[in-house]
């Protein structure tokens, strides 16, 4: 199967029913993507698909074909932080960290998609992952950073 | 001749980049499941499903070719059976003939080359009890752990001169820790004996002593590596070195690497809760307010093995009191086992649970006197020179009242809900939390860090004191550069890593930051001294000595209980759905008193966690049992606040220095967790009219409440 992962071609020969989380970690060995708990409640695992935000323990990799996939690794673009991931540093949004991928993943997605963004739509876009280390204070400051 | 003035600081007091941040926020941060170790086999603990009960056999299905696994039972523990820690009551892995004593008690570890071959074992093997008689009520306990009696004064005599005797019975519920990385360790046998252990933990040097002694290990051979840590909260305080003796145990005996990692689902339904209990206060009050007397019995369900629960309790009773200066005082606390798994570490060890139940005695005494609720603290709070309940003189650094005026001015009005249905309330809380371990804990412990002086220039910091988010790493190298007179860059930690760093003792106990960094500050203030006259390379170490002035004795529970206490205020509005019963806690302000903030927003960062934290086991963390056994052992009835639940939390940091931290810090991990439910269970009170006096106050239980008032 093929689909494109962080911009770039990826081939593969594996059984479509397997989780696309574990292609990623272990196949892949992009070990950014997070389990957390493997039921789609804690949003560790978020990767983007086509741009849309999903937790990757849900999806068969089967599904990905001919889609393009985003992981925390495809972030920063030449090895050069983007300004989310330098405002989750400045804020202390990150903590323990483990989160964090999924985190940045879903606030990025907010941001690509929202012309307006105040405290209450950060909350709503975040809503599916969790963070038990930060309150989320500082991560609804990172996010506003960037916000046009 | 004046010493020549010390420089100014430069790192410490500055929010700077968290050191491993960018690896945090790029994916390249290795936690424990992202380590690749070629060879490994996949490890499973096979666990008790019964509540109580004698194994009677362990059989494999022979459909099964059990030669495709490995086995490890109670049999192939070449050391002692014990996880090694207070007491020795806990096995690693039950014995044939023993007691099981919880559901999910581990028998038997499984390990295979791939996880199919794994669950499809496990799936054929068949254990067989003899059914024992489980104990789940308090007062039936099977055993009692341990007990605590504080006394001082005269109680008795102080109730017969009282205006009014107020009593009022709290309970508190279980809560999961909830770190989003779940439990794993990596063992690796190497030549020599040699066992390598690779884990997600917070303390390497328990985990070490604990393979040491199960394996028959000599200090070398037991290698312990914290990998990056996604939370522990005092989850991974004990714990792990559960998971490490298994996962060493099938390493030994595969003879190559194994990976045992839980799942979510295993993490929740076998791995410790923050101790439930009831509490019960008998305050002494006269008319106008004075206090005469607090008479407190406190009960700890500490589940089937005793873990850390005696420190615990400990922690609980000493805090029970609250944050307020009385002249009798009577505490009894104790801990009793029963047939449920164990609980332990949860950040604030007890402090939660007996504080909850001192902040809302004083609103049931406020209520009876009639009185504002501040203004009974105003009266009551203890203040410079005055003695705890352990008869502790506090001589420095209490910001009670400075926390209390920092949080009501911040807090500003409460403005109705808008809404009909919806009532809104506020409540307040004052607490205070000891830094650094109980009594003569750091005296006993010694934890020592060393640090080296480079031929590059460079100072590199040995300790074993972990990073869990909380920024272990950050600080610690902001305290070397300053103390040091070098930047930042100069600065370098080793790894967690026993084979490397010294015993800096647990990172627990709101300890690494006052206690330990105040070591690494001494060490730095040494190497600076030293290269006055010496060249490089060269290495100081330095362990705590405690200071004369601080007394303990614990046969009788009196002294200095801690080297210093931090302090909050925490004010909570919240919503409470009168149709649904839910309650919404829409804002949150807490003024904490750390002595210095070291990295401001770190410490705004901990404080705003712990609180949360708080928040969630005050309304939507409810754990319920059946049989023994957690009935919220997935992540979808398990809740935890999400970005949508959580309050706006306003943080407060009130700089009120302590003269033996390092800067003046003192330690604040736990005490965030300390003050919100309290202040919620009031805010409840101040919507509805109505006082629940437990916590979670769950939309059932706040329905009731308002349904039989």
């Amino acid at each position: 199967m093929r689909f494109t992962l962080n911009g770039a071609a990826v081939s593969l020969d594996v059984v479509g029913t397997r989780r696309l989380l574990d292609v990623l970690r272990e196949d892949l060995r992009l070990t950014g993507t997070k389990e957390g708990c493997g039921e789609g409640e804690c949003g560790a695992c978020s990767v983007l698909i086509d741009g849309e935000v999903v937790d990757s323990c849900l999806v068969a990799v089967g599904q990905v074909e001919g889609r393009h996939v985003t992981t925390v690794e495809g972030l920063a673009a030449g090895g050069r932080l983007t300004a989310l991931q330098q405002a989750f540093i400045e804020h202390g949004a990150a903590q323990c960290g483990i989160c964090t991928p999924g985190m940045l993943l879903a606030a990025h997605a907010l941001l690509q998609r929202a012309t307006h963004l105040d405290a209450d739509a950060v909350r709503e876009g975040l809503a599916g992952n969790l963070c038990r280390c930060t309150g989320y204070t500082k991560i609804i400051d990172a996010v506003l950073s960037c916000a046009k | 001749m004046c010493p020549p003035p010390a420089p100014a600081p430069t790192a410490v007091g500055r929010s700077v980049p968290r050191r491993e941040g960018a690896d945090k926020v790029t994916g390249r941060a290795r936690y424990t499941d992202d380590i690749a170790v070629p060879g490994a086999w996949y490890g499973k603990t096979i666990r008790s499903t019964v509540p109580r009960g004698r194994i009677r056999s362990i059989t494999f299905d022979p459909l099964f070719d059990s030669e495709r696994v490995v086995v490890v039972t109670a049999d192939d523990i070449p050391g002692d059976n014990v996880v090694h820690l207070i007491r020795d009551d806990q096995p690693i892995l039950a014995t044939r003939g023993g007691e099981v004593r919880h559901r999910e008690e581990p028998i038997l570890l499984l390990a295979a080359p791939d996880r199919g071959t794994l669950e499809e074992a496990a799936s054929h093997i068949k254990i067989e009890y003899e059914i024992l008689e489980p104990v789940y009520a308090l007062e039936k306990a099977i055993e009692v752990f341990s007990t605590v009696e504080i006394t001082k004064g005269d109680i008795a005599t102080a109730q017969r001169s009282a205006d009014f005797v107020v009593q009022h019975e709290f309970r508190v519920g279980l809560q999961e820790q909830l770190y989003i990385e779940p439990q794993g360790t990596i063992a690796i046998p190497e030549s020599g004996g040699r066992i390598k252990v690779i884990g997600s933990l917070q303390c390497p040097y328990y985990v070490h002593r604990a393979l040491k002694r199960a394996l028959k290990l000599t200090d070398q051979q037991a290698v312990v590596i914290q990998a990056e840590t996604g939370g522990g909260f005092g989850g991974k305080e004990e714990y792990p070195s559960l998971v490490a003796l298994h996962a060493a145990l099938l390493a030994r005996k595969a003879g190559r690497p194994v990976r045992l990692i839980y799942d979510r689902h295993e993490d929740l339904a076998a791995t410790t809760k923050r101790h439930p209990g009831v509490i019960t206060h008998r305050t002494a009050v006269k008319k106008d307010g004075t206090l005469l007397s607090q008479d407190i019995e406190i009960v700890l369900d500490g589940g089937a093995y005793c873990t850390l629960t005696p420190v615990v309790l400990s922690r609980a009773a000493i805090h029970a009191a609250g944050a307020y200066a009385c002249p009798n005082v009577r505490i009894r606390a104790r801990a009793v086992a029963t047939n449920t798994p164990p609980n332990g570490a949860f950040r604030g060890f007890g402090a939660p649970q007996s504080l909850f139940a001192a902040e809302l005695m004083v609103e049931h005494v406020a209520e009876r006197l009639g009185m504002s609720s501040v203004d009974l603290r105003r009266k009551w709070m203890l203040r410079l020179g005055d003695t705890t309940a352990t008869g502790q003189r506090l001589t420095e650094s209490v910001g009670n009242e400075m926390v209390l005026d920092a949080a009501l001015k911040a807090a500003g009005a409460v403005r109705p809900s808008g809404r009909p249905a919806v009532k809104r309330g506020r409540g307040l809380s004052l607490v205070f939390h000891g830094s650094g371990f109980t009594g003569s804990g750091e005296k006993k412990l010694q934890g020592t860090i060393a640090m080296e002086a480079l031929t590059d220039g460079t100072f590199r910091i040995l300790t074993a004191s972990t990073e869990i988010g909380q920024g272990t790493k950050t600080i610690f190298c902001q305290l070397a550069a300053d103390a040091l007179g070098v930047g930042l860059d100069n600065v370098v930690l080793a790894p967690q890593d026993t084979s490397l760093v010294p015993d800096s003792g647990p990172t627990v106990a709101s300890r690494t930051a006052m206690i330990v960094g105040r070591l690494v500050q001494e060490a730095a203030e040494e190497i600076r001294e030293r290269l006055k006259r010496e060249r490089p390379p060269f290495k100081v170490e330095k362990s705590y000595v405690q200071p004369d002035s601080i007394h303990w004795d614990e046969a009788t529970y009196r002294g200095d209980a801690y080297p210093v206490y931090a302090w909050a205020c925490t004010i909570a509005d919240v919503d409470v759905d009168m149709t649904t019963g839910e309650v919404r806690v829409t804002d949150l302000v807490t003024a904490v008193d750390c002595g210095k903030a070291l990295h401001p927003v770190m410490a705004e960062g901990q404080i705003e966690g712990g609180c949360l934290q708080a928040v969630g086991w005050a309304t939507i963390e409810e754990i319920k049992m059946k049989d023994g056994g957690y009935q919220n052992d997935r992540l979808a009835t398990y809740l935890i606040p999400t970005a949508l639940d959580a309050p706006r939390i306003r943080t407060i940091l009130v700089e009120n220095p302590y003269s033996r931290g390092p800067f003046g810090a003192k330690g604040i991990g736990e005490l965030p967790m300390d003050g919100p439910a309290p202040a919620i269970i009031a805010a409840i009170h101040h919507a509805t009219g109505v006082w629940l006096d437990e916590v979670p106050a769950t939309p059932e239980k706040v329905l009731a409440a308002c349904a039989s008032r």
